[in-house]
């Protein structure tokens, strides 16, 4: 057998999508022609809290051009297949999220929506929604977590109390953690607050749907086609097999294309079997900031016990959420705080609590990082004030007290392993070079403040505890007559590569070029669930499927050819396979062949299931265990400069090292941290969503600030590889980590240029003009 | 929308506009374009990019005279206006990115009059002069009496504008520009300050301080000027001038920013303009 040599995993080859992507070829939902497409627009609350009482068409307006659907015309309960519906929510975790609001039915944010339009132009759609005016009784609303959990307004259960979780270590009960916190010498302790954050990826929302004879189809920009799959399921009130759901080249998504594009789906299949044609559903900028997702808001209040000699003796971590009006994924998000609060630092003694609370705001959803990046602020701004309150050298400190192999985490997770600590310590020191000077002047003549700030951090890789067991994701490798291989995955690749890596991985697999493997675009008829493109599981698990099924697909042609006598190359071999499977009448190896094609997709096909690593113990009753299979690490440092004119940060240099387990392709892995680190960066210090009466006030780009080209700094990654012996030749996640850390390293970096404590994301300049007055950040 | 004009001309674009006082009037459109999707399209538009009168930068002993049209890319790389006015140049090289800047105009920022316009603290502090053109022929009026209240300003229903003229610095005159944003690039400001200093024997003997996004409108800080003027351009001075200038502006906060935060970084600005003033040679 010959293979490619040296095999494409680790080399930087070209994304397979890339030329189509820059010439503009590349064919985005709003790209699509759909013969006959109608435009949908959604009519939404304006109320953070009260009833929906119906719906007022002004009859000054010609309603006959278009089509106006409300949750009372559809005909819940009957079912796809008699030509109605199922039910009225969107299936993720609960079912307290309506698709549209019924009349009499209770509101529960701005923006929520209470019906639908569809029409031939856009424009008249958005004209007949200027005409369709919701009555609503305002009722008075839940807008901060305090209120939330006074609970005097009940919006969920009877405490509005969406998740709770407790972990403990080391101590059976909260005496023994207050003992143990006694006995420390000296505690550090800090209340840390983080602010929404909006995705603002390039392509807004978008989605479409047609129905065909005893299937409705649907397209868009997702991340999980398989989660649209489940909640048309519930919608529809139909089997799998009538849906159908396709994801289009999608332009990003970090995580803001993970739950919502079901509720987009919801709408555009109800506007769909109302008109019997295509509808498709394209936001506006202003309308996709001010209704989808955003990170969950955070507050963490981080106890650290030090023993004199600086040691940790105990950690008391408390989180609180906001998860906005419904509960969607909230108790996933801060399952991933929680279990990240205590740090990568070695202590016997921990209590992390958790809790995601209902409010009135829009709900908060999934965002790279899920609930990590929010406690990580809190227990690196920490240990950076363990280090300073010692007067030892920040990084020295960490280095001290960071997990290595053998210790334990907070739910007594023994590390094995690809633990990247002394790596990411090593090169982070190597690289540092000596500390800006303190004082200075800028290119204004302003005076300015230059500091340096580090960060230290993991993040699990994968689903939590037994996820990716209940979950058990498959993928397919198979090929067809023209010697050519199709991996069959159902995850999205919205940017970040995942098509390019898995084309690599199973290339080197099956030992043949990466020209001769396609990667199709995923859809719920043609590829088997493999999982959503979530939670830095693409690669190391799902890349890992791929490896395995290749690998298995190689071996049985392999077997085939040896007993057959067929020379050649595995293209070869695989078509003279398929030749002699397709042959009539066929005898002997061509039979056996012809018992190995695969009648479906008629091709040798190979679809292999999740199994987990030997030896994983987790459970979720007591949160203790394995949560996840293995964690990627990480250190940043950042170098800030005050301009004290105008309080104005400007960040003059970032480096940024992360154990990535193997990079299959570098420079993806290096967008993937620089992206990360920008929008880390970018939530630090720009950031700010900011909600007046439950609205989000700058839903539009010139306000909702987000980092420029301008605004990035000098940046250095520098991947780290310390293997994963089950991820595919080593790789472990990148997704979400690069966004874990570099906020808690600004805020550390601005302390040690002002000397005064920043604990509230994001930190703007008239935060810095306050606490420099004197006010307090 | 049904009504589209393209004047040649400058004349005609007076009669298409005076004629057709209820269209839009485009130059540029880098504003007008940003909110078209939240209002009713105007009746008409009348576009003046086709204008060749309207742009173009001309020169003579004691003035740089730009056409309203001109764009900022146009002035950005245009040497008159680097040499002699380069607050200009730096104001008009943050505006947007190379896209906004090819296209929007320096007439149009005058006239959307917005309380952050980019250029219009620049113009406060260079003492432009406006040339408005109508039907009824033409007006010169000084652009720090143009601005009236928020986005209003003298220009008549029948008018456009059709040049800026700026008087060229006198010698020891210490120009200064500074624009703070939400980020460093291809923002909305929160605060602009812009300033003329002139230095003779070691003193200041006239100051023009021009500032945006402190109150309703640009405006002239004369407060701040007057405790400029004949004295040295030191730190002392600079701590006189925050002083008034606390006196004479009531910044408001918004969803970019703070009250207070405005007043401080005005304050900032104006004091370290004054200082620098004092260390150029």
């Amino acid at each position: 057998m010959q293979t490619s040599s040296g095999g494409s995993v680790g080399r930087s080859i070209a994304r397979v999508d890339g030329v189509a992507k820059v010439t503009g070829a590349a064919r985005y939902l709003d790209d699509l022609d759909l013969s006959g497409v109608q435009h949908g627009i959604t009519v939404r609350s304006t109320i953070a809290h009260g009833t929906f009482d119906g719906l007022d068409l002004d009859p000054a307006f010609d309603w006959t051009q278009v089509t106006v659907v409300t949750a009372d015309t559809i005909g819940w309960g009957q079912g796809f297949a008699a030509g109605g519906f199922g039910a009225n929510y969107i299936a993720m975790l609960d079912t307290d999220q309506p698709a549209l609001v019924p009349s009499g039915g209770r509101i529960k944010h701005v923006d929520e929506p209470l019906a639908l339009i569809a029409a031939p132009t856009r424009a008249l759609a958005l004209s007949a929604r200027a005409h369709a005016r919701p009555r609503q009784t305002a009722l008075p609303a839940v807008l901060t977590v305090d209120d939330a959990l006074r609970a005097d307004i009940k919006l969920y259960q009877d405490d509005n109390v969406f998740k709770r979780f407790l972990i403990r270590k080391g101590h059976s009960d909260d005496d023994e953690l207050e003992i143990a916190m006694a006995g420390a010498a000296r505690i550090i302790e800090g209340r840390y607050e983080t602010g929404a954050q909006e995705q603002m990826y390039i392509e807004p929302q978008a989605m479409a749907a047609w129905p065909e004879p005893g299937v409705m189809r649907i397209a868009g920009s997702m991340q999980c086609p398989y989660y649209v799959h489940k909640a048309m399921k519930v919608v529809l009130g139909c089997d799998a097999d009538q849906v159908a759901v396709t994801q289009t080249v999608t332009g990003g998504g970090f995580g803001g294309k993970e739950e919502y594009p079901s509720m987009l789906a919801a709408h555009c299949v109800m506007l769909a079997a109302a008109i019997g044609g295509p509808v498709k559903m394209v936001y506006d900028r202003d309308e996709d900031i001010a209704a989808t997702t955003k990170r969950h808001p955070a507050r963490v209040h981080h106890r650290l016990g030090l023993r004199s000699d600086g040691s940790i003796a105990a950690i008391d971590v408390d989180v609180i959420m906001d998860g906005g009006a419904y509960l969607t994924l909230s108790p996933v998000v801060l399952s991933r705080g929680v279990l990240h609060a205590a740090g990568p630092y070695r202590c016997d003694v921990v209590r992390v609590r958790g809790r995601a609370v209902a409010t009135n705001h829009p709900p908060h959803g999934a965002f790279r990082g899920f609930g990590a990046p929010q406690t990580t602020f809190a227990y690196e701004r920490q240990i950076d004030k363990a280090a300073r309150a010692r007067g030892e050298a920040p990084w020295v400190y960490r280095d001290r007290h960071a997990l290595r192999a053998g210790d334990t985490t907070a739910t007594g997770q023994l590390l094995a392993a690809s633990v990247g600590t002394d790596e990411i310590i090593a090169v982070i020191r190597d690289a540092a070079g000596p500390a800006p000077a303190r004082d200075g002047t800028n290119r204004h003549g302003a005076p300015v403040k230059r500091g340096r700030g580090y960060a230290f951090y993991f993040h699990g890789a994968g689903f939590t505890g037994s996820g990716e067991q209940r979950l058990a994701g498959r993928a397919t490798v198979l090929t067809r007559a023209g010697g050519r291989f199709e991996v069959l995955a159902s995850s999205a690749d919205m940017g970040q590569g995942s098509i390019t890596i898995f084309t690599q991985i199973a290339a080197d697999a099956l030992g043949v070029p990466p020209t001769h493997v396609r990667v199709p675009d995923p859809a719920t008829d043609a590829v088997p669930d493999s999982g959503p493109t979530v939670a830095s599981r693409t690669c190391m698990v799902v890349g890992g499927l791929v490896e395995r099924a290749a690998r298995t697909l190689r071996a049985r042609i392999e077997a085939w050819a040896a007993a057959a006598g067929v020379p050649g190359d595995l293209v070869a071999q695989a078509a003279a396979m398929i030749k002699a499977g397709t042959e009539a009448g066929a005898a002997g190896a061509a039979a056996q062949a012809a018992a190995e094609i695969d009648p479906h997709h008629g091709a040798i096909a190979e679809t292999v299931q999740y199994e987990p690593p030997p030896g994983i113990h987790w459970d979720d009753t007591t949160y203790t265990g394995q949560a996840y299979p293995c964690y990627g690490w990480a250190g940043c440092l950042v170098d800030v400069e005050v301009d004290l004119d105008t309080r104005e940060v400007a960040l003059t240099r970032c480096v940024h090292a992360v154990d990535v387990g193997k990079a299959i392709n570098p420079v993806i892995v290096q967008g993937q941290i620089e992206g990360g680190t920008v929008q880390a960066l970018g939530w630090a210090l720009l950031e700010n969503i900011v909600y007046k009466d439950g609205k989000v006030a700058n839903a539009n780009m010139t306000n909702c600030i987000v980092p420029t080209f301008a605004d990035v700094p000098d940046l250095e990654t520098i991947i780290v590889e310390c293997p994963y012996p089950f991820g595919p030749s080593g790789a472990k996640g990148v997704g979400e980590i690069p966004m874990d850390g570099p906020a808690a390293a600004v805020a550390n970096a601005l302390e040690d240029a002002l000397g005064v404590g920043f604990d509230r994301l994001p930190v703007l300049p008239e935060d810095i003009a306050r606490a420099l007055r004197g006010g307090g950040s | 929308m049904t009504g589209y004009l393209r004047p040649a001309t400058l004349a005609d674009a007076v009669a298409a506009h005076a004629a057709h006082p209820d269209w839009m009037v485009l130059a540029g459109g880098t504003d007008l374009m940003v909110n078209a999707n939240h209002r009713s399209a105007p009746p008409g538009i009348v576009d003046l990019c086709g204008c060749a009168e309207l742009r173009g930068i001309v020169r003579d002993a004691d003035t740089i005279r730009i056409a309203a049209g001109t764009t900022w890319l146009d002035i950005i790389g245009h040497e008159w206006v680097v040499a002699q006015v380069p607050i200009l140049a730096a104001a008009a090289g943050e505006i947007g990115a190379l896209q906004i800047q090819a296209r929007g105009t320096i007439g149009g920022n005058i006239v959307t009059s917005s309380p952050v316009g980019d250029s219009l603290p620049v113009l406060l502090a260079l003492d432009a002069t406006l040339e408005l053109a109508s039907p009824r022929g033409r007006r010169d009026v000084p652009y720090r009496s143009f601005t009236t209240g928020y986005r209003t300003t003298v220009l008549a229903a029948d008018e456009l504008i059709a040049a800026i003229t700026i008087p060229v610095p006198a010698a020891g005159t210490r120009l200064a520009w500074r624009k703070v944003g939400t980020r460093a690039a291809q923002s909305i400001s929160k605060v602009m300050a812009a300033a003329a200093i002139h230095v003779e024997h070691g003193l200041i003997s006239w100051a023009r301080f021009g500032l945006g996004a402190v109150a309703e409108r640009p405006i002239r800080a004369a407060a701040a000027e007057a405790a400029a003027t004949g004295r040295p351009p030191d730190a002392d001075t600079g701590r006189a001038v925050a002083v008034a200038l606390a006196d004479e502006i009531r910044p408001i906060t918004d969803v970019r920013s703070a009250a207070d935060y405005r007043l401080e970084v005005a304050q900032s600005l104006l004091m370290r303009f004054v200082i620098n003033a004092g260390k150029l040679p």
